[in-house]
């Protein structure tokens, strides 16, 4: 536990440090995950060293969103005023962003 | 009472019974639109309005587990270090439709958003909406919206995402294992993510990259996109 903490912890540190040393927009976790996959890749981190806390964040991962979500109580007023522009936008564009995403995926491996 | 349900461990443990019985109850009744994170979502701002609780005060406890938020976000490169030779092999398909998703993502729904009249500020707050929190929030904020807007929308957008995803894609004929996990990711980050690694770990590798190119495509491309269309 102490050694997994320590690799996920650290791969994070470092994405926080790249993001403090370069100004990068990028947030620290995309910078750690990276990192992780990296380190994995050049054998530096085994597998078996990471798995088991990883699974464990990974299929828990809705439940870390909801504190973010119950923040939507102190915007009840601007979504109220305006709820159907961001309700129609917000949910017409998820749609496009799934189908075009995975058409264009399926259509560029026909072509190939 | 009201100052006890202000206890940081009660609503600690509140917020972790809550969302144990919603996942229970959609195990139960199989109904999609039951999201276990919606449902505890929904009764957790009920409560807090009923009892006058501010979320200023629920954040004490809630940050503890939005704190798990990153480390989550950096263990998603476990499934994705175990699916790197095949995104190797396809590596020009996948970029091309993170690329595709990224940009239509935010050109349809600043333009709908504009067109039926909605805010500056809440335009600026819906446009990188797709992404993880994290990256939506600091896109947001470089633009010039409001961030925490922004971090609810993109809760709602994700929930969307896992409860319609996968309907929406049979529907519209996306097959490909590859395709949708990748779709996913990017439509509806690390909520639809979460639904992906439900049904198999390939699955929820791909929505990983999905969440990940479309994230970093998002925080370039955000501004120029905003700037070509004006709103910025």
């Amino acid at each position: 536990m102490i050694r997994q903490s320590a690799i996920l912890f650290g791969c994070l540190a470092l994405g926080e440090l790249i993001v403090y040393l370069t100004g990068v927009k990028l947030p620290s976790s995309i910078i750690g995950m990276l990192l992780l996959t990296l380190l994995l890749r050049l054998g530096w981190v085994k597998l078996h060293w990471v798995q088991g806390m990883s699974d464990f964040l990974v299929e828990n991962l809705g439940f870390f969103f909801i504190p973010p979500g119950v923040a939507l109580m102190c915007y009840l007023d601007i979504i109220k005023a305006q709820f159907w522009p961001i309700v129609i936008s917000t949910l017409i564009s998820t749609i496009i962003v799934l189908v075009v995403t995975g058409w264009v995926h399926q259509l560029i491996r026909k072509i190939k | 009472m009201t100052s006890f349900f202000e206890n940081q461990f009660f609503l600690i443990a509140a917020t972790f019974i809550l969302f144990f019985f919603a996942k229970l109850l959609q195990k139960k009744t199989q109904i999609l639109l039951l999201n276990p994170i919606l449902i505890t979502i929904a009764i957790l701002i009920i409560f807090l309005k009923c009892f006058d609780i501010s979320y200023s005060t629920y954040s004490q406890s809630g940050k503890l587990i939005e704190f798990w938020l990153k480390p989550a976000v950096v263990a998603l490169g476990v499934p994705l270090y175990l699916q790197l030779e095949t995104i190797k092999k396809q590596f020009i398909p996948i970029f091309l439709s993170q690329f595709a998703g990224c940009t239509i993502g935010v050109i349809s729904v600043v333009l709908i958003a504009k067109l039926m009249g909605a805010d500056q500020e809440v335009i600026l707050s819906l446009a990188p909406k797709s992404v993880t929190t994290p990256i939506a929030m600091e896109v947001t904020q470089s633009i010039g919206g409001i961030p925490s807007l922004t971090a609810a929308v993109v809760v709602c957008v994700g929930l969307l995402g896992a409860i319609l995803g996968f309907k929406t894609m049979k529907l519209m004929k996306v097959h490909s294992p590859i395709a949708q996990g990748l779709a996913i990711g990017a439509a509806a980050h690390a909520v639809g993510t979460s639904t992906a690694m439900e049904i198999s770990r390939k699955y929820g590798a791909y929505a990983s990259l999905g969440l990940t190119l479309n994230g970093i495509l998002t925080s370039i491309l955000t501004p120029s996109i905003l700037r070509l269309m004006n709103v910025l």
